[in-house]
């Protein structure tokens, strides 16, 4: 193992020039469910071209810190927010933002695959239709093709564009929602649980995926698998009751978590 | 840590390798005691039970590989069960090689049993193997009580084997200087003065894994090492150099 200081060099090493950017953040948020409040004050960073893993034991608060970030949880009637979510320095709460625009800003992919009941290609083009992102059905077929390509589910199903998305498997479905959400450009994407309905080889081609789109996009990731955490992300933050209580290095949150109930978490000793 | 898993049988492994572990730490110990024992009264007996019993050190570190990689597989552990599995594995790694060092002590001691004895060398080399002993067992304790202070501690102690290792190393020249029928019992106590000396290193590596293994980073600051007799020279060339 190298001596914590030569490792601190490398690191140090390694970015400077490029400067981790911060693509949102949360500042005191608080959430409310009526009188219940749900999140405590949290404060973080989402940074760009990196996956941020949020984990926790279920009621933590993560899925609703996820929720926060593009504005989901405005569909709760009774759910309040307080503090500030910046996405890039702009705070998303404001009255003026569009949400649709930002919906399309920050993208979000569901634990269950949710295809529209159209065809696959219809899935995708919907998207940049409605923000008016393409002119003509040539740059639409493109933007389609290119979004599945990303989502890595052009080879499979290039053969059957206009059959339905509710045919393709559980697997593809999630990897067609992914190419969804890719077909509008967001600049950050959401994914509450994205593999918990897939089989392991379903499972494997979206963590690979995720790695992939990272270099273009800015993941934020809720997940019940700690192996998956640890696997496809850089930064972890951990909740538990409502509050943040530990963020930082993916690496480091699971070998040498530093709070107590973040180690207990980890280690199987509380759910 | 107070609180168990969620899945038991887990913290029943996790008890199962520390237990193996420790009967590991406890042979290694023994083995010194008795190598260091058999050298000073010239006992080639237990010189030979001494190497008989290293298969028993070896079986061990056998058991407690297959129960870590089992662990690691079945349990995928995270935190400081991963820092406890990993630091089982290399540390069984280093009793081991302790183990090896204390059957080449006891192979040489029967080679020397048959020759005179060289000064007090062998009461030397006795009070090092206690020294090294001594250690081992302190750093086994500081693992099971997850004890930073005292493995730091015992690392910076290896500095006091090397220097009895330095001293020996000297006065053995002067011996085989003196009488050259010396050489060979002087060359067989060296390679067991040096056997106890990488002990003692093994033991600073196992204080350094505890340090991991409580802290989760290794320790920051150079290992202590004292010993210098890869630079001692004798005769002409090394009164030229000041040596």
């Amino acid at each position: 193992m190298m001596p914590q200081k030569d490792k601190d060099e490398a690191l140090a090493e390694m970015q400077s020039g490029n400067e981790p950017v911060v693509a949102m953040s949360g500042r005191d948020v608080s959430v409310f469910y009526g009188e219940k409040q749900a999140l405590f004050n949290v404060d973080l960073d989402i940074y760009e071209n990196e996956v941020t893993a949020l984990i926790g034991p279920s009621g933590c608060g993560k899925s609703t810190f996820l929720r926060c970030l593009n504005r989901m949880n405005d569909t709760i009637d009774v759910c309040r927010v307080t503090g500030e979510l910046l996405l890039k320095g702009e705070d998303i709460y404001n009255p003026r933002v569009d949400v649709v625009e930002l919906r399309a800003r920050v993208g979000m992919v569901f634990q269950k695959p949710n295809p529209f009941p159209k065809s696959i290609y219809e899935n995708i083009a919907y998207g940049p239709r409605i923000h008016g992102l393409v002119r003509g059905k040539a740059e639409m077929d493109e933007v389609v093709e290119t979004s599945l390509q990303k989502a890595g589910l052009f080879d499979e199903v290039k053969d059957r564009l206009q059959g339905p998305g509710t045919g393709l498997s559980g697997g593809q479905q999630q990897r067609l929602c992914i190419a969804r959400a890719i077909a509008v450009s967001p600049e950050v994407i959401l994914m509450d649980e994205p593999c918990s309905a897939l089989d392991p080889i379903a499972t494997a081609k979206i963590e690979e995926l995720i790695d992939e789109l990272r270099e273009n996009y800015t993941i934020v990731i809720v997940t019940h698998s700690m192996q998956q955490a640890a696997r496809v992300s850089q930064k972890t933050a951990f909740f538990h009751l409502g509050e943040l209580v530990e963020k930082g290095e993916t690496q480091k949150i699971f070998t040498a978590p530093v709070d107590e109930r973040t180690s207990n978490y980890v280690t199987g000793r509380i759910g | 840590m107070e609180q168990g898993h969620i899945v038991r049988s887990f913290d029943e492994e996790l008890g199962q390798a520390e237990s193996l572990f420790l009967e590991m730490g406890g042979l290694v110990e023994t083995q010194i005691a008795d190598a260091a024992e058999a050298l000073a009264r010239r006992d080639a007996e237990l010189a030979d039970k001494v190497r008989s019993r290293d298969a028993e050190v070896d079986a061990l570190e056998t058991r407690i590989d297959e129960l870590a990689v089992r662990v690691l597989a079945l349990r995928q552990p995270m935190a400081e069960d991963l820092r406890a599995i990993v630091s089982t594995l290399k540390v069984s790694a280093n009793l081991e090689r302790i183990g090896d060092y204390a059957k080449n002590v006891a192979k040489r001691t029967t080679v020397l049993a048959k020759s005179p004895p060289i000064g007090s060398s062998a009461d030397t080399i006795r009070r090092m193997s206690k020294l090294v002993q001594t250690m081992l067992s302190g750093v086994l304790d500081a693992y099971v009580a997850r004890d930073l202070e005292a493995a730091d501690d015992i690392r910076r102690r290896d500095e006091e084997v090397d220097q009895i290792h330095n001293a020996l190393f000297r006065e053995t020249l002067t011996y085989m200087m003196e009488d050259p029928r010396s050489i060979t019992p002087c060359m067989h106590l060296l390679f067991i003065a040096k056997n106890v000396e990488r002990i003692g290193d093994h033991i600073t590596s196992i204080a350094e894994q505890v340090h991991y293994l409580v802290s989760g980073e290794m320790p920051v600051d150079e290992r202590p090492k004292g010993d210098v007799t890869s630079y001692m020279a004798h005769g002409p060339e090394a009164e030229k150099s000041g040596t």
